[in-house]
């Protein structure tokens, strides 16, 4: 792996020799890796390759649970992210994550999004109220939503959760989205809307998608990461990734040729 | 090679490979054959090459009809997706290469009441021709980047002896006003051949595209060459 598979003043996160342990299970292997600003990335790799447990690195979603921990650099805008110095609350804010089912809170649509911005110390009604508005819109969703704000969140549609989650995270203005298979339990339809919306997000922000969805990761992403046994064995342009792989085995996973 | 988790795709895919190889065999078959009745004048072999062309046809549409579906139902990727793509392009070029051939073959009929005279050097096209057509179906199944580079390179040559027939075919006819007619299907012959050689050039470029994802159309050979070495080096 060449440090370098992303031009250096365009990347906004860089992963240095990153290891990852499960109390004694050593699970990530020297993942170096540049993830570039406004672009998509996405990860692909056998389920157990590691992909959602690198992911997961990049907001310390690890350090909820014991015994897990990470080694090595994670730079987002040149600081080590893994340290214990940086608080997490702070980490969370300028990274987003959406997950494989959405995860509404229990409460109002419009809570839903406020909830967030008030942990971050928005407080006044009128700017909330702006933002809330500018968040739905930025998540596609405002023109199915505006006149039911009070209704619970859980009583949208799992396409339209999956967007209110999005719009729960673009509310506190994150620099990277992360977002873990978000279209695995969506139909076609709201899978699409999901997809164009990736679009038009990374004009605004850095996305990493983890996708099992070869074609997704077609689709949407400009580079793309082939994970295996923990370790990172391709990372490039999508294009080239999908039509000339450099290396055997990612050629063997994305036809289907793996196992 | 590994194989397919997906045992009905494999199949699929050596099936295609089977057919467009196949298809080749026949269109080699064809202009191997229309130069042995133009040359041997034999009419028999002729009508054979034009019947022959119906199969060739009938390939064409097989040949399409399962790449569709298979880009339809599997999404392929990387080799599999470069070898279909050149499939598709492939199977055309050969149903021209058929089409060229029924028309040397129906020239080759035409020509019985204005017999060609002067044929060696239309021969030499034709052996040339045929040589190239052999080394670009050789290095589409053997996957040989070296063989189709020499293909491509190769046609330099088949235009040098082309240029050469048009030539002589305009002398005969300055000479003597009689050697018109001959002269015009003689041409003709010349010119289905020479783009014979263009289709197997095409196919030759397909080949490399198949192993190295690298397209080197309306690239001139040193460029080519360099591009080919660069990538063999970078992985």
């Amino acid at each position: 792996m060449s440090d370098s598979n992303v031009a250096e003043n365009e990347v906004t996160i860089s992963v240095r020799n990153l290891n990852f342990y499960y109390g004694d299970k050593q699970v990530l292997f020297d993942n170096t890796l540049d993830i570039a600003k406004n672009k998509v990335t996405a990860f692909i790799g056998p389920s157990g390759c590691g992909k959602s447990t690198h992911i997961r690195c990049y907001n310390r979603m690890f350090s909820l649970y014991k015994g897990h921990r990470a080694e090595g650099e994670l730079l987002l805008d040149g600081e080590n992210i893994l340290d214990p110095s940086v608080p997490a609350l702070n980490l969370r804010h300028r990274v987003g994550m959406i997950f494989q089912k959405p995860t509404p809170f229990p409460m109002s649509i419009f809570d839903n999004i406020a909830y967030g911005m008030k942990l971050h110390g928005i407080k006044d009604k009128a700017e909330t109220e702006d933002r809330v508005e500018k968040a739905l819109r930025g998540a596609a969703l405002w023109d199915e939503v505006k006149d039911m704000l009070k209704k619970p969140g859980t009583a949208l549609s799992g396409g339209q959760q999956q967007r209110l989650c999005i719009a729960r995270a673009i509310a506190v203005e994150p620099e990277v989205i992360l977002m873990d298979e978000p279209c695995s339990a969506l139909d076609p339809i709201a899978t699409t809307k999901i997809e164009e919306l990736i679009d038009e997000l990374k004009q605004q922000y850095t996305i990493v998608i983890v996708t099992h969805n070869m074609q997704q990761a077609a689709r949407v992403s400009d580079s793309t990461v082939f994970f295996y046994m923990g370790k990172i064995i391709e990372a490039g342009n999508t294009d080239e990734i999908f039509t000339m792989p450099k290396n055997q085995q990612t050629e063997d996973y994305i036809t289907g040729r793996f196992g | 090679m590994t194989e397919h988790t997906m045992k009905r795709f494999e199949s699929e895919m050596t099936k295609l490979r089977d057919m467009i190889l196949g298809m080749g065999g026949l269109v080699e078959d064809s202009i191997t054959r229309c130069m042995e009745a133009l040359l041997k004048q034999d009419m028999a072999v002729a009508r054979k090459v034009i019947e022959a062309d119906k199969a060739i046809n009938a390939l064409e549409v097989e040949c399409d009809e399962m790449t569709r579906a298979m880009l339809v139902r599997r999404q392929p990727a990387a080799n599999d997706l470069r070898f279909i793509i050149a499939t598709i392009k492939i199977v055309t070029d050969l149903e021209r290469m058929g089409d060229l051939a029924e028309g040397i073959a129906e020239a080759t009929i035409k020509s019985q009441d204005n017999p060609l005279t002067h044929l060696s050097t239309l021969e030499a096209l034709g052996n040339r021709v045929v040589s190239q057509v052999n080394r670009a179906l050789d290095a589409l199944t053997r996957s040989d980047v070296q063989l189709a580079l020499e293909v491509v390179q190769g046609d330099k040559h088949v235009d040098d002896l082309y240029h050469g027939v048009q030539r002589e075919v305009i002398t005969y006819m300055l000479e003597d006003p009689r050697e018109i007619s001959a002269g015009i299907l003689a041409s003709g012959i010349a010119k289905n051949l020479e783009r014979i050689g263009d289709h197997a050039t095409n196919i030759a470029e397909m080949a490399i595209y198949i192993v190295k994802g690298h397209d080197i159309r309306h690239v001139d050979h040193d460029s080519a060459a360099a591009l080919l070495k660069e990538k063999q080096t970078a992985s």
